[in-house]
């Protein structure tokens, strides 16, 4: 049965994984929804490693965090950096039939593995007498179940090839290189050194603030077009603000 | 007789190699803590002098002495920079996830340790009266714990960035998501050529079957894909995109101080030792002694602690190559660096583990079939095609890079025409050498005017 070190460690790291899945649930940024799920999958690992299953538990750690990691990537690309759940309902009535559906499953699995007979435990050992773990794993999967593991393999293709044309973006031209725009440039003579960089004060340098053109009224040209739409632009008349105060300092001190 | 009982006559002949051929039995668990002590101790030391060791060899690269002051040779430079890092300011930006910006190195500098575990430092050795390897574990699926802990210690770098409540460590920190779970695959498929040809995935099989031929040679392809995904893993120039500091400042760590930055300072590091020695592992034999002196007085090299001195020269060896890296190539451009992953390294590392394949299989015997007797010796058919298709395949490469090297040099070598007309493209152009010029036309269009006036962004 059970070592005492396997009990120590599933005491210890079975609420652990409680608490990331209920943090998986309740989590109001999406992001530490993500981390919990993370959390409970590497604790599967672990528990697949404990109970003898090495390749099984290494690889549930090795896919699911790959999996959870492009989760995470979707949350920021598609929700946005600060994302958190809204509470609102959008479609009414949703809870409830959500928490009918969830009982019927409930009752559902319980009567189905309340059923399930396991033969008496093996352990690993005896089974790697004949083959070794992995070669073991391997004539299940390529022998005994090619066909179920076929099919789903099949089955992600397709999920793949699907959310590739959803994702897919026709391009109507040939997207123009580094040389082709510099030579647009040229040949427009407009920009030909490129754009102005943003400009550099003593006390701020960011993408956000302006530079100033020799008559003193900040270029357009310096910063992105994004940030002007979004009107993040910052203006540089708070530095020049204080850059004159600093000077004014200055010769008040020489003076003193 | 067919392929298939041939397949399955060799598959009850080959033997079941995927477990480890390491023996713990004589190892009591205080002797594990030592051994783990040990690996952490060789880590941190190790890390010490190669921040040394890479800041001398740079500055001999470009003819500086580098640090020079602090102790013989300025050995003691890291320690003293070491401990001016600790007694910094730690700082946490007012915007930052506090919980997440606290964890986050914490996972990067732990994560690096784990992987060490499974690495074979050298042969079975005598400590304090035991007899055990000197490793600190091993599994049937070793290496893929290398792959699945790498996984995991991205997550330090990924969670820092997001973190940080920043612009340039969020850029960091996704750029460095792309760059890993990319590189990694490559990384993961050129591994599979080893675990071929051995026929296990743990480290101490991977090494045993080394013994006669180091997979370097066999699977050169394999082992240059690793070299470059290995830089990749690692953040490491010319792929350290995640924290390029003429694009991002510092990446992913730009709001990091004190003992924080520290911890990804020291994963960093100890991530190139662990991948350095994975390598070594996997395609130079891990501790084995090279070939002409394994040979000396029966094999006596290759026997207790030496085989600690052979894998540490190995390891450095990639450290070397590391630090030389940096000291001679200039930073990839991004996107650049994605299309060499998944256009060029992904399908050709495919292609050659199909190849690695049939080559495994027909080793082994499962591929069979009619052959052809010449000169008294048999040469089987399918080997034949395969030759003759690959030599094809190269020739009809070569004649079409062939072809248009002679195209373009076609277009080089046109002579310039003799006369220029200096205007013609708008913008004046000064002639060749031996180009005359033509008048220029003088009438300027009203639209070429220059204007003080910005134009618009187009």
């Amino acid at each position: 049965m059970t070592g005492l070190g396997e009990q120590i460690m599933f005491w210890i790291l079975a609420p652990i994984s409680v608490l990331g899945a209920l943090g998986l649930i309740f989590a109001k940024k999406a992001v530490h929804a993500a981390l919990g799920m993370a959390l409970v999958m590497i604790n599967l690992g672990i528990f697949y490693i404990a109970q003898e299953a090495d390749f099984l538990g290494i690889i549930q750690i090795f896919v699911y965090t790959g999996a959870v990691m492009m989760l995470f990537l979707f949350v920021l690309m598609l929700v946005g950096v600060d994302s958190s759940d809204s509470l609102v309902e959008t479609l009414k009535g949703q809870k409830w039939a959500g928490a009918l559906l969830i009982l019927g499953l409930a009752a559902l699995l319980f009567t189905a593995i309340g059923r399930a007979q396991f033969g008496p435990m093996k352990g690993l050992s005896s089974v790697n007498e004949s083959t070794g773990n992995v070669s073991g794993v391997a004539d299940l999967i390529f022998g005994k179940y090619v066909w179920t593991f076929e099919i789903t393999s099949a089955l992600l293709i397709t999920a793949a090839l699907g959310a590739m044309v959803l994702a897919h973006r026709e391009r109507i031209g040939a997207k123009p290189s580094q040389r082709a725009w510099s030579e647009r440039r040229i040949l427009e003579n407009r920009n030909v050194a490129g754009l102005p960089a943003p400009g550099v004060y003593a006390r701020s340098n960011a993408v956000d603030t302006p530079a100033l053109l020799p008559d003193g009224t900040p270029s357009e040209l310096s910063v992105s077009r994004v940030l002007t739409a979004r009107e993040q632009n910052v203006a540089p008349a708070r530095h020049i603000e204080s850059e004159h105060d600093i000077e004014h300092e200055i010769e008040e001190g020489s003076q003193r | 007789m067919s392929t298939l009982t041939y397949a399955t006559q060799a598959l009850a002949q080959a033997p079941f190699a995927d477990n480890p051929s390491t023996d713990f039995t004589d190892t009591p668990w205080w002797l594990h803590l030592v051994k783990a002590l040990f690996v952490f101790v060789f880590l941190l030391v190790n890390t010490l002098i190669v921040i040394w060791f890479e800041r001398r060899v740079i500055g001999r690269m470009q003819q500086r002495p580098g640090p020079n002051r602090t102790g013989p040779f300025g050995l003691l430079q890291t320690l003293a920079d070491g401990v001016k890092l600790a007694l910094k300011e730690d700082l946490t930006p007012k915007n930052a996830d506090k919980v997440v910006f606290a964890l986050a190195p914490a996972i990067a500098g732990a994560m690096a340790f784990v992987s060490f575990a499974i690495i074979p430092l050298g042969p079975t050795v005598s400590m304090f009266g035991h007899r055990t390897p000197l490793q600190l574990t091993d599994i049937p699926v070793a290496v893929l714990l290398v792959l699945a802990v790498a996984g995991v210690g991205v997550y330090g770098i990924v969670l820092a960035g997001w973190s940080s409540g920043s612009t340039y460590p969020l850029l960091g920190g996704l750029r460095s998501t792309a760059q890993v779970i990319s590189y990694e695959i490559a990384m993961g498929l050129s591994l599979v050529a080893v675990f071929l040809y051995s026929g296990s995935m743990s480290t101490s099989q991977i090494v045993g079957a080394q013994k006669d031929l180091w997979y370097i040679l066999p699977l050169v392809p394999s082992f240059l894909v690793y070299v470059v995904t290995m830089v990749g893993e690692t953040n490491r120039l010319p792929f350290d995109l995640a924290e390029g500091e003429g694009e991002l400042t510092g990446g992913f760590h730009t709001e990091y101080s004190s003992l924080k930055f520290a911890m990804f300072f020291l994963g960093e590091y100890v991530n190139m030792f662990t991948v350095s020695a994975l390598a070594t592992t996997m395609f130079l034999g891990g501790w084995m002694a090279p070939p002409g002196i394994a040979a000396i007085n029966d094999g006596m090299f290759n026997h207790g602690w030496w085989g600690l001195l052979w894998f540490v020269i190995k390891l450095w060896l990639f450290m070397f190559f590391f630090v030389w890296l940096r000291g001679s190539l200039p930073r990839v451009r991004y996107d650049q660096f994605m299309r060499f992953g998944w256009k060029f390294l992904i399908p050709v590392t495919l292609a050659w583990v199909v190849v690695a394949a049939f080559m495994k299989a027909s080793q082994l015997g499962y591929i069979a079939g009619p052959s052809l007797t010449f000169n008294g010796r048999e040469f089987p058919v399918v080997s034949i095609a395969f030759v003759v298709v690959l030599a094809g395949a190269v020739l009809v490469i070569a004649w079409l890079r062939d072809n248009k090297k002679i195209e373009q040099d076609a277009i080089r070598n046109t002579p310039p025409p003799e006369e220029i007309d200096p205007f013609a493209g708008g913008y004046p152009v000064p002639p060749l050498p031996g180009q005359r010029l033509k008048e220029p036309s003088l009438a300027i269009s009203a639209g070429d005017t220059a204007t003080d006036k910005e134009a618009t962004r187009g």
